[in-house]
């Protein structure tokens, strides 16, 4: 008999299934996503056993479709991350992350002086290091790097 | 360049910087030209600056153009609540180019991106001062004949000086060769180390005045403020280890001119004023020509 393959976290209809995730990593991306905002039915696990990864977290999204902008977001905390589009419970579609050259409106200036902090200004950053991520204010010119950044809550 | 804010010294290219420099050349052999004439120029000083105020409309005044604007925010309506994107849009109705000075950093950039009119960064915050910067090059220029393959020392606090930095970024462009000489708590950042490596050019790094000033082309000095210092024990033990003094200056180079941004305190002795290697006055008088050449190149009548 032919040995069944079992899922941990249970398959979706139609939706958006984030793999690789660093488990470490799976409540920086529910934060940066604002998940914990939407109606959607949402089942995630994490620290699974990854070859890759060693231990890994995967979120899936019933409903959910994302824009180039929610691509962005995840690239910046997790650019390891798979994205796979299921439709009728196949994928039908894979994305890949990447982080930008530029990035607009996504993430905060670490800088409090910047105007970006003081007037409603739309955030624009230029990329100087991808990995791990840097970015340079397209205003105040200042550096905010991955362990100051601070995403502009989403929605 | 016409119609092309000036907000960063990285916004323009070494070309740019040539031509700036050829035309405040011009304008010094011939400081009275009417070419601004049914000009209006706005100068917004956001927070005051006093000396930078003057130059520019120092410069608009000798070029026979208009001046309106305000010297200190506490006059204007952003002491109601007004946004700086609506001041700009306001006042790009009544002038053909804005100088402005704010405190905030990324306000000139914002400002040229809101205005109708190209605009100038007066300072912006600890940020950007490039017309600064470009009279500092033309005062380099005038006195070495040349950019290239100088030694330029830096002196003070290399941290937090804004003139510094983009100093270094303007003469990074040319063969030049950097020291540094300053406290430890001040020491020029790493990321210009890094960018003067990325470019293959020499610097060294001193934590106080010795022979080797012998070797200085051009020094730049600027203040170490007590507040920039956590301990103030570290302040006292280094407060005069910065200062210029006429007699340190026996060994230098003839053609060494001692620069400084103004305004000074303590960090270059008075009897350093009769040398005639210091230079920051005439430093000074060069920055209305340079921002003659600047809003002329601007405004496409040179």
């Amino acid at each position: 008999m032919k040995e069944k393959k079992q899922l941990v976290v249970s398959a979706i209809k139609d939706g958006t299934v984030i793999d690789h995730i660093p488990a470490r990593l799976l409540f920086n991306v529910i934060n940066i996503l604002g998940l914990a905002k939407i109606d959607n039915q949402i089942t995630f696990g994490t620290n699974l056993e990854s070859k890759k990864l060693g231990k890994k977290a995967i979120i899936k999204l019933s409903e959910v479709f994302f824009r180039k902008d929610d691509l962005d977001r995840i690239a910046l905390v997790a650019p390891q991350a798979k994205i796979n589009v299921i439709r009728d419970y196949e994928v039908v579609e894979k994305k890949v992350v990447e982080v930008p050259d530029h990035i607009e409106g996504i993430a905060k200036c670490v800088n409090p002086a910047c105007i970006t902090n003081n007037e409603s200004v739309r955030t624009k950053f230029e990329v100087v290091s991808k990995q791990p991520v840097s970015l340079k204010c397209h205003y105040c010119e200042k550096i905010t790097d991955i362990d100051n950044l601070v995403m502009i809550s989403h929605k | 360049m016409v119609g092309k804010s000036l907000i960063s010294i990285n916004d323009y290219s070494k070309e740019e910087y040539l031509r700036i420099l050829d035309l405040t050349a011009e304008f010094e052999k011939k400081p009275s030209q009417n070419l601004l004439h049914g000009y209006v120029v706005a100068t917004l000083f956001f927070e005051p600056s006093t000396r930078t105020r003057l130059s520019f409309e120092s410069a608009v005044n000798r070029l026979g153009g208009k001046i309106l604007g305000f010297a200190d925010a506490n006059v204007t309506s952003v002491t109601k609540g007004e946004t700086l994107h609506d001041t700009i849009k306001m006042v790009q109705n009544y002038c053909d180019l804005i100088v402005i000075r704010h405190p905030l950093e990324g306000s000139a950039r914002y400002a040229s991106e809101v205005a109708s009119v190209p605009v100038i960064n007066a300072g912006d915050g600890a940020n950007q001062h490039p017309t600064q910067t470009l009279l500092d090059m033309y005062s380099i220029k005038k006195t070495q004949n040349t950019l290239d393959d100088l030694n330029i020392f830096f002196v003070g606090d290399l941290k937090y000086g804004r003139t510094v930095h983009s100093l270094l970024m303007a003469m990074s462009k040319f063969r030049t060769t950097f020291n540094f000489i300053s406290p430890d708590e001040l020491k020029m950042p790493n990321e210009y180390k890094l960018y003067l490596d990325s470019l293959g050019l020499k610097y060294y790094e001193h934590k106080d005045f010795t022979d080797i000033i012998s070797h200085a082309d051009i020094i730049y000095m600027t203040r170490v403020q007590k507040e920039r210092f956590s301990d103030p024990i570290e302040y006292e033990k280094v407060k005069n280890a910065y200062i210029l003094r006429n007699n340190m200056l026996e060994n230098t180079k003839d053609t060494v001119k001692i620069l400084h941004p103004l305004p000074r305190v303590n960090e270059i002795n008075e009897d350093v004023d009769e040398n005639k290697k210091a230079y920051y006055f005439i430093q000074a008088l060069n920055g209305v020509y340079t921002r003659m050449a600047i809003i002329t190149s601007i405004l496409g009548l040179k």
